[in-house]
């Protein structure tokens, strides 16, 4: 039952868990990136890493470059923290079945 | 079921992390050809431009703009056969070739180059050839060590096979130009062929 309690429920979900994983290996990654990656659309995209960013697990910087705006994601030291936890929770499970 | 969706969580947090971290795509085949234009080069160079009996090439002397001419040529048709390979073998596994990893990969493995070429012509203009085998080796592969943290597979151990030739090859002056041979052409042939096999066999 406390393995069931690490698994974190934000990170349930594909496109959250695809966003941080990506996070943890790459110091910054701008918003065409994660989306190339991901393969989503626009408004999926932004909707998941706002529930991320509110969960304080990334942080979300807004910039220009010239005219064209550009978003950069980072992980939080919290939000890499919660994911390797949750990672360590997902190895256990599969591990004791 | 529920073990079978986490089993999926773990391997699509492994992939994402590779893709979009690491270069998958570079190819065995570009390696064995870099290998054999390196020794083709290095055969042309000892038949036709080392002095048979006064073993020296000097700095001014028409032979050593041709050995350079070879040793661009050499280095630019590596670069452009692991190019149009590596691209090939990217579009096919679905990979983009040129985007933030790429990019990083690149520029990671041409610092240490640059500063290595760069050196060693500043040395060469001052009559310190001696040592340029050596310097070559020992720069390229600090440059694919270097470059290996974005890449996957055995990159670094090439690396670290051709600085420890490169030092060795320090240690014996007056044998750089059998140490380049086996630093440029043989063992980019061996890992090639490592890389190419394993490629076949997936």
């Amino acid at each position: 039952m406390g393995l069931i309690d690490n698994i974190n429920k934000l990170f349930d979900h594909r496109i959250r868990l695809g966003i941080m994983s990506i996070l943890m290996v790459n110091e910054e990654v701008d918003f065409n990136r994660l989306k190339e990656l991901l393969d989503v659309t626009d408004g999926n995209l932004a909707s998941h890493t706002k529930t991320l960013e509110k969960a304080e697990y990334i942080k979300i910087e807004k910039s220009f470059i010239g005219k064209k705006p550009n978003t950069r994601y980072s992980a939080t030291a919290l939000g890499k923290v919660s994911f390797k936890k949750h990672i360590e929770a997902l190895e256990h499970i599969i591990k004791n079945q | 079921m529920e073990s079978k969706k986490y089993l999926d969580d773990i391997s699509q947090i492994k992939d994402l992390m590779n893709r979009s971290s690491r270069f998958i795509s570079l190819s065995g085949l570009s390696g064995i050809l870099a290998g054999i234009y390196a020794i083709t080069g290095a055969i042309v160079t000892y038949i036709f431009l080392i002095p048979k009996n006064e073993g020296y090439v000097t700095l001014h002397s028409w032979n050593f703009k041709i050995i350079v001419g070879i040793l661009v040529a050499v280095a630019v048709l590596s670069l452009v056969t692991a190019y149009l390979l590596s691209s090939k073998k990217a579009k096919k596994n679905n990979e983009k070739v040129w985007d933030e990893t790429t990019k990083r990969l690149l520029i990671s493995f041409l610092v240490p180059l640059v500063t290595g070429g760069i050196y060693i012509l500043i040395k060469l203009n001052s009559q310190h050839y001696g040592l340029t085998g050596s310097l070559m080796l020992i720069f390229y592969g600090l440059a694919l060590v270097n470059a290996s943290k974005y890449t996957i597979g055995n990159v670094k151990y090439l690396g670290y096979a051709e600085i420890i030739l490169g030092l060795i090859c320090a240690a014996l002056p007056g044998y750089g130009f059998w140490f380049w041979v086996i630093g440029f052409g043989v063992l980019h042939i061996i890992y090639g062929s490592l890389i190419y096999f394993k490629e076949e066999k997936a």
